[in-house]
């Protein structure tokens, strides 16, 4: 996939709530320009165009929307929102974090960085699959972004 | 103002000047007293003694009968100023001659009287009788006035009062002085207490001016004092330690504190992702593989997720018990009709809400952290919705009793009810009446209730009968 023409960037350590989330975007045609990436740092070199897409990304072509996940290893989900949203060329793309609890002790935190959304992954399947239909039916086809 | 508000100073004066003025004047009463008696007695011996001798005079003049001796006799009374007439009678008692003899004899007595001299008005008087050889001649009478007493006596008095005078100055002059050396150290030791009080200055010492009893209670007082400024260093000393204890407490509370928060956030985290897995996979084999699956492979795929879903709320409830355990209280002002209005459209399913009939009693506002007792409203409430649930006319009564300092919180159904010996076990945790296969749950919710309430400094308890129904009470004290 040309990294250029990607609208969603799934960051999700767990390949089993990636593959859910995945799926489910899928059922309702929202994954065809879904790239998938494991942890802090690949999506850092994603999104600022280093690393391994230093010669592939063109920053300003920008995802639609970042669905981030908080625990993961190496970077964590809280410190790529950070650089994210203190760097001009980034901070207007979506941050939606996702993660698994409402106990976060970060979700003030998340929101004081500029998280733009913050969805606690529900354990019933008809719940999560719900929150991911809305979640990509909102910042993909209602959301307006600038150009 | 009483004798006793006046300043010690002007107490001790007036006390000297008023002993001393009582002295004198008892002192001057005494000898005026002894005084008039001594003049008295020494006028009338005087008088006497005149009265004999011219009584012994006068018997020839008597015997004889001869006025002019007789007047000659009483006229040499001229020597004595205070004699101011003088007389004499004869046997008869009939008057004979007098003195001074150009008065009117009718200034005179008549006859003679008692045989002695009397104190009369301001005259010495009386009579005297003259005889010779015990042969009565005669009588003489004899008048003295007082003149002479009377002018010794306000010299006498112009002395007291000067005397009396110049001691109350004297007086006067020296309580001044020595009230000083009385008043000065109790009213240094009233000031140096006074400062002591306002600065909070126990290092401050009385300085002490003698060593007599006022000494011995400055002393005394700067002992008092030593003593304070000991036990305040102790006291001071203490507190510290305290503190010094309560920040290193404090220290460990809030890392075990943290270390706990960290627990249940990577328990909440750590063991829902699995959980979710578990149950998106197996939706996945229901939807993606349902031609392949025959009845009995759906069923068990069903009691997976729900296992799974049961777990999950298993977790939550945990978290919340955990999280109400750890979390301070916040009070506000809670108006609990409207929360227990919100909660029952919340909590209620829409199929169930038509057959319940709810009677709810309007119930005071009250002061509490909003999120944890909206949180036993919801697990009392939606127990009350769970266990009538099999009731042909679920009924729920929600109210409240004004107790003193407290609100008691009711809520009751006519459901399924408990036997009221297991009532102990209802707010323990994991502590079910009923299986899971009767009523859903995990056995946190009532734990929880029981865990906010104490920490709002309420209690709750609960009765019940057996299929009959369950009444659970909570209590709120007054803000």
């Amino acid at each position: 996939m040309n990294p250029n023409s990607v609208e969603v960037l799934l960051v999700e350590d767990n390949i089993n709530d990636a593959e859910l989330t995945i799926r489910e975007l899928r059922k309702h045609h929202m994954a065809n320009n879904l790239f998938h990436v494991k942890d802090g740092e690949e999506a850092l070199d994603f999104i600022f165009g280093t690393g391994k897409f230093a010669d592939s990304r063109d920053l300003l072509c920008k995802p639609k929307v970042v669905l981030l996940d908080i625990q993961m290893p190496k970077v964590n989900g809280i410190e790529v929102l950070q650089k994210v949203k203190s760097d001009a060329r980034t901070r207007a793309t979506p941050v939606v974090i996702l993660t698994s609890s409402k106990e976060d002790p970060d979700i003030q935190k998340c929101y004081d960085l500029g998280a733009n959304s913050y969805i606690v992954k529900p354990v019933n399947f008809e719940s999560f699959a719900e929150a991911i239909k809305n979640l990509g039916f909102y910042w993909l086809l209602l959301n307006q972004q600038p150009t | 103002m009483f004798f006793k508000d006046i300043p010690i100073r002007r107490k001790l004066m007036r006390g000297i000047v008023l002993i001393c003025g009582m002295v004198l004047l008892v002192t001057c009463i005494s000898f005026f007293g002894y005084e008039l008696y001594v003049f008295r007695k020494s006028t009338k011996e005087k008088l006497s003694t005149i009265g004999k001798i011219i009584a012994a005079n006068s018997t020839a003049a008597l015997a004889f009968d001869s006025h002019e001796d007789a007047k000659e006799i009483l006229a040499a009374l001229r020597t004595e100023p205070n004699i101011v007439s003088a007389a004499l009678y004869d046997q008869n008692g009939k008057l004979f001659s007098w003195y001074p003899a150009n008065r009117d004899i009718r200034e005179f007595p008549e006859k003679p009287g008692t045989m002695q001299f009397r104190l009369s008005h301001n005259f010495l008087e009386g009579f005297q009788p003259v005889a010779q050889d015990k042969k009565q001649l005669g009588y003489l009478y004899l008048k003295s006035d007082l003149g002479g007493m009377y002018e010794r006596f306000r010299v006498f008095g112009v002395v007291a009062a000067f005397v009396i005078i110049l001691s109350f100055l004297l007086a006067w002059l020296l309580s001044k002085l020595l009230q000083k050396s009385i008043s000065n150290p109790i009213l240094a030791l009233a000031e140096t207490a006074k400062m002591i009080s306002e600065q909070q200055d126990y290092s401050v010492r009385a300085v002490k001016l003698g060593q007599d009893e006022l000494g011995s209670l400055t002393d005394a007082f700067n002992n008092m004092l030593t003593q304070i400024e000991q036990q305040n260093l102790k006291l001071h000393e203490f507190n510290q330690n305290l503190e010094m204890k309560v920040k290193e407490r404090t220290i460990q509370l809030e890392s075990v504190n943290k270390e706990l928060e960290a627990f249940s956030y990577s328990i909440s985290h750590d063991l829902r992702a699995p959980l979710r897995g578990i149950i998106g996979f197996t939706t996945i084999l229901e939807e993606d593989y349902s031609s392949k699956l025959d009845d009995e492979a759906r069923r068990i795929t069903a009691v997976i997720r729900n296992n799974t879903l049961k777990m999950g709320h298993l977790i939550d409830d945990l978290l919340t018990f955990s999280r109400m355990g750890r979390q301070d209280i916040i009070k506000t002002i809670v108006h609990t009709d409207q929360m227990i209005e919100e909660i029952i459209r919340e909590v209620v399913p829409e199929n169930r809400m038509g057959k319940i009939s709810w009677v709810l009693h309007p119930v005071p506002d009250v002061q509490g952290d909003i999120n944890a007792l909206r949180q036993v409203w919801i697990n009392l409430i939606s127990n009350a919705v769970k266990y009538s649930g099999n009731r042909e006319q679920p009924k729920i009564e929600i109210g409240s009793v004004r107790e003193r300092g407290q609100t008691v919180f009711f809520v009751k159904d006519n459901g399924v009810g408990f036997d009221e010996k297991y009532k102990d076990k209802l707010f323990r945790v994991f502590q079910r009446l009923h299986s899971a296969d009767e009523f859903e749950g995990t056995g946190v919710g009532l734990a929880i209730v029981e865990k906010i309430t104490s920490k709002h400094g309420g209690r709750v308890w609960a009765e019940g009968t057996l299929n009959k129904g369950a009444a659970f009470y909570f209590t709120l004290p007054d803000f």
